[in-house]
């Protein structure tokens, strides 16, 4: 399947992702052939194959609820670009 | 001293022929003199190596030394160190001092290794060559005209130009083994849950896997030592025993029975490199080992199967980086949604960018079948094949890429191209098997990795069957010339 340049815009767009204009076709013409070259896959008859998500078929490991980590808010809030009073800072999002 | 392995290093150390500050000094003055040329390291840590090297020493003289008390490596970038630059190759972690330490950090610490620097990188190991990194492409030190591989280039150009005598590395779909290849050194991913992935920086979940790079399997047996076991704080860590993995490297390979598979030594194969592949099998059909012809009938699926699962893995991994909790963010946003476009639209490479999208719109409403749930299915028919063959054969072996390093740039303009260099290298993590890259001769004066691909942890095996084969050959102690 060949992606167009409005379906590249579609995609950048549900993953956030700014893409320079001038760039599109590149990104259309080298994702539409990573696609071309994916759809080897449906050559092949997968009927009642269990997708595995797993290599070793691991399942969820559960654990006692108790508290196990520190409060390290200060640590995590050092490397973030804007903060304040504790919080993280982003433009205004109500007007 | 540069010329010397981890284990001959070890013992040095404890007969004080010299001293752990001696040996770290020395690391850092070559790396000082002759990484300009090849761009191994994105962060030099003279100041933490010397300290730690002083304590390694008191231990050492107190009698108290752990397995790798010491010793100098190099780490690669993406796993997270407390208060240093962990960039994963990316402008996104420009900024970036990790808040904490990996567990693989963490736990070399603890054995005592000199962590000497953080190495260069495809961004977020995204790559295949070491030229997606932000802080420019990584130099094979065998010419420095080609590439060394990727994702992890700086971690294997950096052990092959004798810098330091180890590293880590990780592997998502050869990042460890085919490095390891095109610089000439051994190189191993163990079984997927063998080592933490706990601060190592997230690529694609259900086939990263944290490995090590030496010259020789003996060193590698000691390195990974260290760094494997379980982790409650990885969801995926396997909790079982470590084995002894110096203990097994003498073990005879009488009888050991090696798979050949049909579609590893097929077209694509570069004649040079089958030529060298062949050689190395004969000398471990001289140590005892039978040679069975198999076949693997899914492998020309690896790849595509891989390009869908990695991504989408990668799109969802990725979505943390959005210019609020750290890392990169774009000057002045208008609002909300243009803080976390232009954030990532700048903080992200072109590479990074182009498997994100694929993996969004795998994952995307209407494809997911199609796409993600066709290529976990292909994942279990590559996986069903392993297991079959593991019921006739011991270890799997072929080359590990299907040409010698390639020019820079070559393949930079073409991703299709560039994502068939991991041929061989894909099906072992779409799998979960542990797999390695020891040195097994030149063609064209370029350095050719026999690959060795083990059942769930085999790691001691591979690592007997690497050694033996390194004890009646001299591969691995080849040194680039400008580097000895």
């Amino acid at each position: 399947m060949a992606l167009d340049a409005e379906a590249v815009e579609k995609i950048a767009h549900l993953a956030r992702l700014g893409i320079d204009a001038q760039h599109i076709p590149e990104y259309s013409r080298n994702l539409s052939d990573i696609l071309a070259f994916v759809e080897q896959l449906d050559a092949v008859d997968t009927t009642g194959v269990v997708p595995l998500a797993h290599p070793l078929e691991a399942t969820q490991r559960l654990r006692a609820d108790d508290i196990s980590e520190t409060d390290e808010r200060e640590t995590f809030l050092a490397v973030a670009p804007s903060t304040e009073a504790g919080l993280y800072l982003v433009p205004k999002v109500i007007e | 001293m540069h010329r010397k392995g981890l284990t001959e290093l070890a013992a040095g150390l404890r007969a004080g022929e010299f001293s752990s500050v001696e040996l770290t000094r020395d690391c850092l003055d070559r790396i000082g003199r002759l990484d300009g040329g090849l761009n191994c390291f994105i962060t030099v840590t003279e100041a933490q190596a010397l300290e730690a090297a002083q304590a390694a020493d008191a231990r050492l003289k107190a009698g108290d030394a752990g397995p790798l008390t010491g010793l100098p490596f190099a780490h690669k970038d993406i796993f997270c160190t407390k208060g240093v630059k962990t960039s994963c190759g990316s402008r996104m972690l420009d900024n970036f001092p990790a808040p904490y330490d990996a567990t693989v950090t963490r736990r070399l610490q603890e054995a005592g290794a000199v962590m000497v620097g953080k190495t260069n990188m495809d961004e977020f190991a995204m790559g295949s060559s070491s030229e997606t990194s932000y802080y420019g492409p990584v130099k094979n030190p065998w010419d420095t005209a080609r590439v060394p591989g990727g994702s992890s280039g700086g971690s294997a150009a950096a052990v092959a130009a004798c810098l330091v005598p180890a590293s880590t590395g990780t592997d998502t779909g050869g990042s460890i083994r085919q490095p390891a290849a095109l610089c000439g050194i051994t190189g191993l991913k163990p079984t997927y849950g063998r080592v933490s992935r706990y601060g190592m920086i997230a690529f694609a979940s259900s086939l990263d896997q944290g490995g090590t790079f030496t010259h020789s399997a003996a060193d590698a047996a000691r390195l990974l030592g260290a760094m494997a076991g379980f982790d409650e704080r990885d969801s995926t860590s396997v909790d079982r025993p470590v084995d002894d993995y110096v203990a097994q490297l003498d073990e005879p390979l009488t009888g050991l029975k090696i798979g050949l598979p049909k579609e590893y030594f097929g077209a694509g194969l570069d004649a040079g490199v089958g030529a060298s592949v062949e050689a190395a099998l004969e000398e471990y059909r001289k140590l005892g080992a039978t040679l069975v012809d198999i076949s693997l009938p899914n492998t020309h699926l690896a790849v595509p199967a891989y390009y869908v699962v990695a991504p989408a893995e990668c799109s969802s991994n990725l979505s943390r980086f959005d210019g609020v909790r750290f890392g990169y963010r774009a000057q002045d946003p208008r609002d909300l949604a243009d803080l976390y476009t232009r954030s990532r639209g700048e903080g992200f490479g072109a590479e990074v960018k182009r498997r994100i999208l694929i993996g969004t719109y795998a994952l995307s409403a209407g494809y997911y079948d199609a796409y993600y749930l066709k290529a976990q299915q292909v994942r279990r028919l590559i996986r069903d094949d392993f297991l079959r063959a593991f019921e006739a054969v011991d270890v799997i072996m072929g080359p590990t890429t299907p040409s010698t390093a390639f020019r820079l740039g070559e393949k930079a303009g073409d991703p299709v191209s560039m994502y068939l260099s991991d041929i061989y290298t894909i099906a072992a993590n779409l799998a979960g098997l542990p797999a390695m890259s020891i040195p097994a001769g030149f063609a064209g004066g370029l350095p050719v990795g026999l690959h060795v691909i083990g059942n769930y942890f085999a790691e001691a095996r591979l690592l007997n069957i690497g050694h033996r084969f390194q004890q009646v050959t001299d591969w691995h102690v080849q040194v680039p010339a400008g580097y000895e």
